[in-house]
């Protein structure tokens, strides 16, 4: 392993001192990238490249870093971006047979953004398709494995940008999460997992499984990186009507390790011991003892809703997956039936070819509950049971200032395990859908390790207030080491 | 079925789909462009490329407040856009973004001055309050050609230049009893869209298109029939024709004895007559929700009043100011206000001549029917409102006669120029010159003895023919009061 793969390793920060103090050059940065890449390509983490491409951008990014003229923190680092948001000139799938050649035209917000930063794009990371799954198995790429344990599933839908920030491809992959599809893989993998709040990130050209739940974030190997790559995509876009017009808060500012006087809320609800594992649940406890020790307030919230969230969650974003799917109709971009006898076949065997069992299980649920006759008693309610989730959220909060919760319910299942029953699966979101409900931002980060795998701890916070959880997250890295555990296999 | 009107009335609702007069589309920056290029005028949103988003166009909220403010409706303080689903290869999203159950506009009216059948030229009319139920903001599809030519074989070709551009849909009460007063709904509602500036409303370019919701009923009954819904009429002409079609194809369903079926109908024009499009038991399921994608749209009321202090005078207040304050009748305010540059026509024509009444005769029975003639708008014209003051006062004042201004007001239709000056050029003054009209009355005297006769004895009936031949032999430049005077005290002395 070179020297540069080895500081690849480390932390923003650290590679941020290497460049800057010219140990090594953005070029070899990225060169190092992309041969762990190589090494790691069995993990299918990150399953399409422009190599050269990248190269290019690492090159200019050395210039400027010689020249003592970086553009920003992120200037000359590589970034992994999930298969669902677009770059102009590249590939972007969603890891599905429908979308299989499509090449944007055009760039997302965050990666004009990234971009204007000086990020290098070396790669783009599997999925589930459409991001619809916990584990990364439903994809045209196949299975992304853990790096903890390639047997087991790295977790959903941003399984893979999860996996390529735990094996040291990339100290910086961006996600998506509709209901925990950034915190969850986090939690799986290792790392740090960030979904801000609901209008935080602008969605343009994040490629829209439910527009009222879809939420871009980072994942990275600790919370201030997570911050620092926050800060750069956030702030008002006039190119998505719910970004909320703010300027992005200063975040990395507030993070002083400081948790005394802080209120932290543990939900009863979710502290139950069935349907948690012990293993996740005692390093769950460990943590807020480390709080509690560091001078949080810890006190005990109630959600009582907390049963429907699941319920409500999966009618709400079938829904809505359901008419943002309609589209892929094969008239325009994207797989196309061949030979079609009429308009009819065109469109049901371009769908049907196109499309995998889970998609097409959900574009059928939504349509159903959207249904006239149906919509009031389904999608009515969820909408209904959402506000009052909303509102239990705002009573708890009324009492704290941060919600300590399990990020999932168990470490990283074996491949397969659950891709028989989808209903299991969808349990496994019971802890992360309530923030996507609600809006609120939510941070996964590493908390120890049960019988060698990871467990994750998620922080919820007040919407748009980022910063306290941040806060709280890394005051609780500066006090633990678990986020310096890495993967057998990614050890330098 | 002569009498159908005795025993029938019609109920008719009409559905309006307006373009609205906006620079860029409804949610995206592509320009709205008519006669572009296919698929040039678009942009990624248009396309529905995955990953775009739609951004709300306030001028077209702006362009339906205007809109909402001339029909005396409520511009409500929160409106929601819903998406609409359906398939179909020229909506690229797989859904409309259309405004359901809560639209922009609600509860509105316009009066409508209908012309009574019967009445003299239409000029007696009345008029009907017909009341509006909703107007709301919607996207427009794209276009499927299936000309061989263009799209090759079998194919269809799709164009999306109007895919995403602005809609107002306006959504009659089922007020309408008449097709005549169905088109007249339709060209008062015209007058105001294009008053207001809210949509060029040129329904050959299909700016304008109607849907008529047709039932009917036995006179004095008051529940409604089972309707049908004619849709896409692109002429006024067709709108009274395919209503008129359609009412008679469900009376002789009904004196047959079967029942009308609720479905949406086709209009053939050629051979007018409506045909079953498709049964409305079959109705699709447009799975209508709000759009995640887009916030409520909420409208501050000082923005509203904002809006209503920039309108100019609707067509129903100028014609109100008309009818009292020049007192023209209902007929001639109504038709002098049916666009906004012929009613300024009017104002500047009345005002340089000093005659209101006058200057709406002239423009309704002359210019109106030469536009009509020639297919043309009143600024098409070479004639400006002082030429046609200065004419009107060379006739009011008995400087020329009715014909000669006939023939000067041709030439400034086509050229232009002074009409006085015209007039002394042709030697178009009235003969008032008490020696020239003197010899043509005693010859025509002396030429029609017995009529003399007859007038002597107390008939005044044929004094009308002398002076036709009087005016005859002065070719028409005698002022006729001098003639008719002339004769009388030639005859009875």
């Amino acid at each position: 392993m070179s020297q540069a793969e080895k500081v690849l390793s480390g932390s923003l920060r650290t590679l941020r001192e290497a460049l800057d103090r010219k140990e090594l050059t953005a070029s070899e940065l990225v060169e190092a990238s992309l041969a762990r890449m190589d090494r790691g390509k069995d993990l299918a983490a990150v399953v399409t490249r422009n190599d050269e491409k990248a190269l290019r951008a690492a090159e200019e990014a050395s210039r400027r870093i010689a020249a003592g003229k970086p553009r920003s923190v992120l200037d000359g680092i590589p970034v992994v971006l999930k298969h669902n948001i677009v770059e102009q000139g590249e590939l972007a799938t969603c890891s599905s047979r429908i979308l299989e050649n499509f090449v944007s035209p055009y760039d997302a917000t965050v990666v004009e953004r990234l971009r204007a930063a000086g990020a290098v794009f070396v790669g783009r990371a599997n999925m589930d398709e459409f991001a619809m799954g916990s584990s990364t198995e439903s994809s045209i790429y196949g299975p992304a494995h853990n790096p903890w344990d390639p047997t087991r599933s790295c977790g959903g839908s941003s399984g893979g940008s999860a996996a390529a920030v735990a094996a040291g491809f990339a100290p910086i992959a961006l996600g998506s999460d509709t209901g925990g599809s950034i915190r969850q893989p986090a939690s799986f993998c290792g790392v740090v997992g960030f979904k801000p709040s609901y209008g935080r990130i602008s969605r343009w050209g994040l490629i829209a499984f439910a527009s009222s739940l879809d939420q871009i974030g980072p994942f990275a190997r600790t919370v201030s990186d997570c911050a620092a790559a926050f800060e750069l995509m956030a702030g008002h876009d006039a190119r998505d009507s719910t970004s909320l017009p703010e300027p992005a808060p200063k975040v990395c500012e507030r993070l002083d390790g400081e948790v005394a006087g802080m209120t932290i809320g543990l939900p009863k609800e979710y502290f139950v011991e069935q349907g948690v594992s012990p293993g996740v649940l005692a390093r769950v406890r460990e943590a807020i003892a480390v709080l509690d020790k560091a001078g949080a307030k810890i006190v005990p919230v109630s959600l009582p809703h907390t049963t429907h969230t699941i319920a409500t969650y999966y009618l709400v974003a079938t829904a809505e997956a359901s008419s943002n799917l309609a589209r892929y109709d094969g008239v325009r971009y994207g797989r196309r039936a061949k030979d079609p006898v009429d308009l009819e076949d065109l469109y049901r065997r371009s769908r049907s070819e196109g499309f995998g069992a889970e998609v097409k299980r959900r574009i059928l649920l939504g349509t159903y509950v959207l249904s006239a006759g149906y919509y009031d008693a389904y999608y009515g309610k969820a909408q209904r049971v959402r506000t009052l989730i909303r509102r239990d959220f705002e009573l708890a909060f009324a009492q704290c200032d941060v919600i300590l919760t399990p990020t999932a319910p168990e470490t990283a299942f074996r491949l397969g395990e659950k891709s028989g029953d989808p209903l299991a699966m969808y349990l496994s979101d019971v802890y992360t859908v309530s923030a996507n409900l609600a809006g609120l931002p939510a941070l996964s980060l590493p908390c120890g390790l049960s019988d060698g795998l990871p467990v994750g701890l998620q922080l919820l916070g007040k919407p748009f207030d980022e910063a306290s959880i941040l806060r709280v997250g890394d005051a609780f890295e500066r006090a633990t080491p678990h986020h310096r555990l890495v993967p057998p296999g990614a050890a330098s | 079925m002569r009498d159908w009107r005795e025993r029938y009335e019609l109920v008719i609702g009409i559905e309006v789909h307006t373009h609205l007069k906006t620079a860029s589309k409804l949610f995206s920056p592509a320009p709205v462009r008519y006669g572009e290029e296919p698929n040039h005028a678009v942009h990624e949103i248009d396309l529905a490329l995955p990953g775009v988003l739609p951004v709300l166009n306030e001028q077209a909220v702006e362009l339906a407040i205007r809109l909402g403010l001339a029909i005396h409706a409520t511009v409500n303080p929160v409106s929601i856009f819903a998406r609409k689903n359906y398939f179909y290869p020229d909506l690229p999203k797989g859904y409309q973004i259309s405004q359901y159950e809560d639209p922009i506009v609600s509860k509105g009216w316009l009066d409508v001055d209908v012309a009574v059948p019967g009445g003299a030229k239409g000029e007696k009319a009345v008029r009907r309050r017909i009341g509006i139920t909703r107007a709301h903001l919607e996207e427009d599809a794209g276009k499927s050609i299936h000309d061989d030519a263009i799209a090759g074989g079998a194919d269809s070709a799709i164009d999306l230049n109007r895919a995403g551009v602005p809609l107002l849909e306006i959504v009659s009460e089922p007020d309408l009893r008449t097709p005549e007063e169905a088109s007249a709904y339709l060209r008062t509602l015209r007058g105001i869209l294009r008053a207001v500036d809210v949509s060029d409303a040129d329904m050959e370019k299909g700016q304008l298109r109607c849907d008529a919701n047709v039932s009917i009923r036995r006179k004095g009954e008051t529940t409604f029939g089972t309707r049908t819904e004619i849709k896409n009429l692109n002429s006024f002409t067709h709108v009274e024709d395919a209503i008129l079609a359609e009412a008679l194809r469900q009376i002789e369903l009904v004196e047959d004895g079967k029942a009308v079926v609720q479905a949406t109908m086709g209009y053939d024009p050629e051979r007018k007559r409506t045909h079953v499009q498709r049964l409305k038991e079959n109705a699709d399921d447009y799975r209508y929700f709000p759009d995640p994608d887009l916030i409520e749209l909420r409208i501050d009321p000082a923005r509203i009043e904002a809006v209503r202090a920039s309108l100019p005078e609707l067509p129903d207040q100028m014609r109100a100011r008309f009818e009292a304050a020049l007192g023209l009748s209902a007929y001639e305010a109504g038709v002098l206000t049916t666009s906004r540059s012929l009613a300024e026509f009017f104002e500047s024509t009345a005002s340089a001549c000093g005659s209101p009444k006058s200057a709406a005769n002239w423009i309704i029975r002359d210019v109106l029917r030469v536009l009509k003639e020639r297919d043309l708008e009143i600024e098409q014209t070479a004639l400006t409102p002082a030429m046609l003051a200065g004419l009107i006062r060379l006739v009011d004042g008995g400087r020329t006669t009715a014909r000669s201004a006939a023939e000067i007001f041709a030439i400034l239709v086509t050229e232009g120029g002074d009409p006085e000056r015209l007039m002394v050029e042709r030697g178009l003054e009235a003969v008032s010159d008490t020696g020239a009209i003197d010899g043509f009355a005693d010859q025509v005297i002396a030429a029609h003895p017995d009529v003399v006769a007859q007038i002597r004895g107390g008939d005044d009936k044929p004094l009308n023919f002398l002076m036709g031949q009087v005016m005859k032999r002065s070719q028409g430049k005698a002022e006729p009061g001098s003639v008719r005077q002339t004769l009388i005290r030639k005859i009875r002395g």
